[in-house]
């Protein structure tokens, strides 16, 4: 369920981004999501951005198993 | 390179993962995961077949597809013999069969007009560009996907497009949830939680879980090291008889969701009561369009004759959903319900339990 | 005159001014110009291979090709995977009334320039036009004799147990590429079709090595439906190496986006090559030499266990089953 990539902003258009995933471009809606940047990562999912990637979070299974994990 | 992909599927970090894994298994462990994505995810990657002889793996009702009611398919096949209505979905519907064995794509061939869509987007623009035709959007999926159905139907409203309408059978987790744990017959020492529905609807629907049923929780994403290092958390946890919810995907998942996506789906949709295949009526657990945004609900201006729907005898979908019976448990499995004939939810979809089952050759 | 009319299809003086202009003018040879109702073909001394293949793909024009290169390249390869050297072809047209005669010279023009690069000749043809809606804008079909060169048996009688499998480069391209041109699904990809007549190529590997057991080109349904069909009712299984299997980048992000496997969508530009162990190193550096064949690789074997099975080894080190396809894959949300 629930397919879903990472992409980076590279341009804003009003309401819609150009996400690049590798090499590939792909326009998507930007309606559900809160103050997108170019630069940011996006989770991308049936042509819209769902929620910005936190960057630093993107360590997690690393940082747990070294005995940093924090629960939710 | 596949950036916040490739890292997650690193050799090495996961076969340190199941090391681990294996390290602290005692106990003979289920743990469960409801997200088709997962199932996909752990069949392909095989991670059910490293972790060890002590803890088994069981899909839940997690699969959009897998849960469309007969009744529902029934009425999206009755909706393709409409003249001038064309029929917009997602791929993953195309071949799933209704009463009868009758499918979109055997519609299409028919004589249907019905369009394969990456988005909802695309339905729009399809929409704009045909003015002549008119358009309607089956929109399935969970709290993932409604969020783009509701922005779609608020950007038709503002584009004051009179061709564009959809038949909603969104549904949502958490009651799902609770009826399938809540019942007796089901017996879990974990729960892997949806990666992306957690994403727009955060982590708070899972507090009964680990609160009242003692079962702990982990969100957490698709990639092997994160399905690895979830199965790992969970493990530990339930040796050491400890219920708690872990947030293992917090690249992509916070605790309170994508708030802004809830509040357009709540601007568009109200719940409504509906028929889970293999599950039975679930109340409150589906999206209906709220009366300001009726006009673009397609049974509103398009009435239909539904035939009576009528589900496969002997077909054991509703306990597979529940975890209480696994594929090979079913009389039908690889006899004659097999993907290019799938005869119940489990099968239907490509990340359903049985067809997992069957393409991975379990 | 801009578009294609039923009266090209009559018979008459549009006809024939049709084929002078388009097809003659960029396909002509000795065999076409003569205007036969058939072609006659020098003998020879040696077993003939024929094969037929038909092409209705859309777009018409996509990154890295066309339905005209397709329709070379398609039928060509049919008769290079099974030792043949290709040498004359046949093509049939249906035109769909209201196609623009521009397009259509751009995919004859297309067909002329890679029949010479395969270096066969089309020897003869036939065009009819049918009325709009009837096809969707033009269908091709080819087919095409070889030659079988000396020495060649290449059969899956031949493959035994512990026979590699090799694929001559990159998988999913041409897929790919089609699929970003699409409506529906429209995505700027720096995906491009591998569409190439192989069959250079393949002499140059079965001139020097005389243990290539069996050659297929992968199109429809990816390499897993190729060797699916290869191992069918077979005594002998087949393990496939998903660490092994050469796919670029830029496919398997639109692979990622539309949920789609790598190793079920069309190539139009490669093939598989069973061969004996012992040749296995030497086919590679041949394969990597020619312009074609440069990230071929070796993906896997022929096993004893799992007869009549495909497997897939994980990057994780599990196995599982890769199956058939039951229908056309089709991008998904789920």
């Amino acid at each position: 369920m629930c397919w879903s990539v990472p992409g980076k902003i590279l341009e804003i258009k009003e309401n819609i981004a150009t996400v690049e995933i590798s090499g590939l471009k792909k326009d998507v809606g930007l309606d559900i999501i809160d103050d997108p940047k170019v630069g940011e990562y996006v989770v991308v999912h049936a042509g819209y951005a769902i929620q910005k990637v936190d960057e630093e979070s993107a360590n997690f299974t690393i940082d747990f198993f070294n005995g940093k994990h924090n629960n939710a | 390179m596949l950036k916040f992909i490739d890292e997650y599927r690193d050799k090495g970090l996961c076969a340190d993962i199941v090391e681990k894994i294996k390290a602290i298994s005692k106990k003979r462990l289920k743990i469960m995961e409801v997200c088709g994505g997962h199932t996909m995810a752990i069949h392909k990657n095989g991670i059910h077949k490293l972790i060890g002889d002590n803890i088994k793996l069981i899909s839940g009702p997690g699969c959009p597809v897998c849960v469309t009611s007969v009744e529902d398919i029934d009425m999206v096949l009755a909706l393709s013999r409409i003249e001038g209505l064309v029929i917009c979905t997602f791929g993953d519907l195309f071949n799933v069969p209704g009463t009868g064995s009758l499918t979109l794509d055997k519609q299409r061939a028919e004589g249907a007009d019905i369009r394969i869509v990456y988005s909802v987007r695309d339905v729009i623009t399809l929409a704009k560009e045909e003015r002549e035709k008119k358009f309607v959007f089956i929109s399935i999926g969970f709290e993932t996907t409604a969020p783009t159905a509701a922005a779609a139907i608020i950007q038709a409203d503002q584009d004051g497009l009179d061709n564009f309408y959809i038949l909603s059978l969104n549904k949502t987790m958490p009651r799902a949830l609770k009826a399938i744990l809540e019942d007796s017959r089901t017996d879990i020492d974990g729960l892997i939680c949806p990666g992306h529905v957690s994403t727009i609807a955060g982590t708070d629907m899972y507090n009964f879980i680990v609160d009242k049923l003692r079962i702990p929780c982990c969100v957490t994403g698709f990639e092997p090291s994160d399905i690895l290092t979830s199965i790992y958390i969970l493990t530990e946890l339930a040796e050491k008889n400890q219920a708690k919810l872990v947030n293992a995907y917090k690249r992509a998942v916070k605790a309170q969701g994508n708030e802004k996506a809830l509040s357009i789906m709540e601007k568009v949709f109200k719940p409504s009561d509906v028929q889970w295949r293999g599950l039975g009526n679930i109340p409150d657990s589906g999206l209906a369009l709220k009366d300001e945004y009726s006009r673009f609900d397609v049974l509103n201006t398009f009435k239909i004759d539904r035939p009576t729907s009528i589900s496969e005898k002997d077909c054991i979908c509703g306990d597979i959903l529940r975890g209480a019976k696994v594929p090979s448990d079913c009389k039908l499995f690889r006899n004659i319900c097999t993907p290019s004939n799938p005869r119940g939810a489990c099968m239907v979809s490509s990340e359903g339990s049985c067809a997992a089952a069957h393409r991975y050759g379990d | 005159m801009s578009k294609i009319t039923l009266a090209h299809g009559s018979g008459g003086t549009l006809t024939q001014e049709l084929i002078e202009s388009v097809f003659f003018k960029h396909l002509g040879n000795k065999f076409l110009s003569k205007n036969d109702d058939s072609a006659i073909l020098p003998g020879e001394a040696a077993n003939i291979a024929f094969t037929t293949d038909s092409f209705v793909i859309k777009p018409l024009f996509f990154p890295g090709g066309d339905i005209g290169k397709l329709s070379i390249c398609g039928t060509v390869n049919d008769l290079a995977v099974n030792g043949a050297t290709p040498k004359y072809l046949s093509c049939g047209f249906i035109l769909e009334e209201g196609l623009d005669i521009e397009d259509l010279r751009k995919i004859v023009e297309s067909m002329a320039s890679w029949a010479k690069i395969a270096g066969v000749d089309i020897v003869c043809g036939d065009t009819k036009v049918v009325e709009k809606n009837s096809v969707d804008s033009i269908f091709i079909n080819t087919s095409g004799i070889g030659v079988l060169r000396d020495g060649i048996n290449l059969s899956v009688d031949n493959i035994s147990v512990g026979d590699k499998i090799i694929v001559t480069g990159n998988l999913g391209d041409h897929g790919i590429a089609v699929l970003s041109k699409r409506k529906g699904f429209e995505f700027e990809s720096e995906s491009i079709s591998d569409c190439a007549p192989l069959n250079h190529m393949l002499k140059v590997l079965t001139d020097n090595i005389k243990e290539v057991k069996f050659m297929r080109d992968a199109t429809r349904g990816g390499v897993a439906t190729t060797l699916n069909e290869i191992v069918k009712h077979k005594d002998f299984g087949i393990m496939i190496e998903e660490e092994r299997v050469p796919v670029l980048d830029s496919v398997r992000s639109a692979c990622e986006l539309l949920g789609l496997d790598p190793l079920y969508i069309a190539n139009e530009g490669k093939a598989l090559v069973i061969i004996d162990k012992e040749y296995e190193a030497k086919a590679l550096e041949i394969l990597r030499s020619n312009e074609y064949g440069s990230n071929a690789a070796s993906i896997g074997e022929i096993t004893q266990d799992n007869q009549d099975m495909v497997c897939l080894k994980t990057p994780l080190g599990a196995t599982r089953v890769l199956g058939m396809l039951s229908a056309d894959p089709i991008p998904r949300i789920c």
